[in-house]
């Protein structure tokens, strides 16, 4: 391990002075399960840790009917995936979490820390991104609030300044007819980054479609959101062909690397069949 | 600070001792406190050799810093038996010969313990699930699911 300090903030305002102070190798220190192996690989530079797990605000979450749910960006993965509310109203977010890792990384993973790891294929951020979520973030500067389809510039790079951090992570609530569901391939069941993820979301008007949202992980640069496929199905019938015609966009609008996972073939084929899969599971639960 | 005071429950009893601020709390186990029982397999996350509970949550040590541990609770592979009997699960993997060259044996105790405290009646699907962050190059697993499963057997008889 290089050599690190290791501070603990209370409130928000300490994290931001600790982060602002600590400069660019001031690292946030959620679960973890990233950060750590990082820092002893020195696949990034660290010099200090900061660890936000003792601000109380950051280690629970509340879901209610009118204000849907907010999660404290540090609070580990398996508390949320064992929530009643969080099963029942947004199973696309457990289908993601719970396969973050085993156990052991379940108990100390976060949603803010895979964000904030902005991996392209991080697999909360395709289900986040199909749930239209929100990064609450605060700063030397205030607050502000960034859709998590817009928060990753790069791999392992995001919009987050000098001093920022994510507090929360917001979720609308579902509105009536809608449904959404995420998947992800990997050869072995558990245990392995996805060779690609997807996150669909569609809201019914009878059997049309009033709104969708499809984001693709593992295939770019960053995860990214299908505008094409969304407008294959808004406003149209949701028919076998409406979905097809909606993972042939996911299947263009993929631009994957080849690696030792997959395949550009692979990954662009995987692509338009998971856009399928979770498109035709995400109708189901939005007919209820 | 680079060595600081550590103080925390290691199996029920209150331990303070030093360590550095670069140790995780798999190297302040191992070499400061001087429990060897949770061991390193990989030290990035993958293997749960080196798993214990850390206040009610199974994890996996090496990824935790030391630092973070003050004040809380650890149980370790030390702290599975009782002072004059094994923990059923540690019978019935010398039973089912669930091992072989046993590096991995702490952290599937640790792992199976923290399943069967949280669902005492699993089914071999969810003691498979649960299991897959403990990697094991030897026994092919089956025997470590048997074993699993006769502990529960006897944990509710
Ligand atoms: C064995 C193993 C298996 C894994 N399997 C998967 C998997 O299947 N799918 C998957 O997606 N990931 C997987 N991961 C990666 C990792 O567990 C996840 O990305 C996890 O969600 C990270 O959360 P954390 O709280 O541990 O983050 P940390 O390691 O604490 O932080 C990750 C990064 O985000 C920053 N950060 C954390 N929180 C904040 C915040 N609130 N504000 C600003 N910056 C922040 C940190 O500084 C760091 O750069 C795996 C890791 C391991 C070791
Ligand atoms: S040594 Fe910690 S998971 Fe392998
Ligand atoms: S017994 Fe050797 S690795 Fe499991």
């Amino acid at each position: 391990m290089q050599t690190v300090t290791y501070q603990r903030a209370s409130t928000v305002n300490e994290a931001i002075a600790l982060l602002s102070d600590g400069g660019e190798n001031a690292r946030v220190l959620a679960g973890g399960t990233d950060i750590i192996v990082q820092a002893r690989e020195r696949a990034r530079t660290v010099d200090s840790f900061v660890d936000i797990k003792h601000i109380p605000e950051l280690m629970t979450f509340n879901y209610n009917t009118s204000d849907g749910l907010s999660v404290g960006a540090a609070t580990p993965v398996y508390l949320l995936y064992n929530d009643n509310d969080i099963q029942t109203h947004y199973p696309a977010l457990v289908e993601a979490i719970t396969v973050i890792g085993g156990t052991a990384i379940q108990g100390r993973a976060s949603l803010g820390g895979n964000l904030c790891n902005s991996s392209p294929a991080g697999d909360s951020l395709t289900s986040m991104m199909a749930l239209g979520a929100i990064a609450n973030i605060a700063g030397p500067n205030g607050e502000r609030d960034v859709a998590v389809s817009e928060f990753f510039t790069g791999p392992g790079r995001n919009i987050l300044d000098l001093g920022e951090f994510v507090v929360a992570i917001s979720f609308a609530t579902p509105p009536a007819n809608s449904g959404a569901a995420w998947q992800r391939f990997i050869p072995r069941n558990e245990m392995d980054i996805a060779v690609v993820n997807c996150g669909s979301y569609v809201q019914l008007d009878g059997e049309i479609v009033t709104d969708a949202r499809i984001a693709l992980g593992a295939v770019a640069a960053t995860p990214i959101m299908v505008p094409a496929a969304a407008e294959a199905l808004i406003g149209r019938q949701i028919t076998d062909e409406t979905i097809s015609a909606a993972a042939e966009a996911s299947y263009e609008a993929a631009t994957p690397i080849a690696d030792m996972r997959g395949s550009v073939k692979q990954r662009k084929h995987l692509s338009k069949v998971l856009t399928q899969r979770t498109l035709d599971i995400a109708v189901e639960r939005a007919r209820g | 600070m680079a060595r600081f005071v550590l103080k925390t429950n290691i199996n029920g009893e209150e331990r303070e001792f030093l360590a550095d601020e670069r140790d995780s709390l798999l190297d302040a186990l191992r070499e400061r406190a001087g429990l060897m029982g949770a061991k390193e397999g990989c030290n990035n996350g993958n293997c749960g050799a080196c798993a214990v509970v850390l206040d009610g949550r199974l994890v996996n040590s090496c990824c935790v810093m030391a630092a973070e541990v003050d004040n809380s609770e650890i149980t370790t592979i030390e702290g599975l038996a009782e002072p004059d009997s094994l923990h059923p699960l540690q019978e019935t993997f010398l039973e089912n010969a669930a091992l072989q060259c046993g590096i991995c044996t702490p952290g599937f105790l640790m792992s199976a313990k923290a399943l069967l405290d949280s669902n005492p009646n699993p089914t071999e699907h969810e003691i498979r699930w649960w299991l897959a962050g403990n990697l094991c190059r030897c026994t092919g697993y089956d025997k470590i699911i048997r074993a699993v499963q006769d502990a529960a057997e006897r944990i509710n008889s």
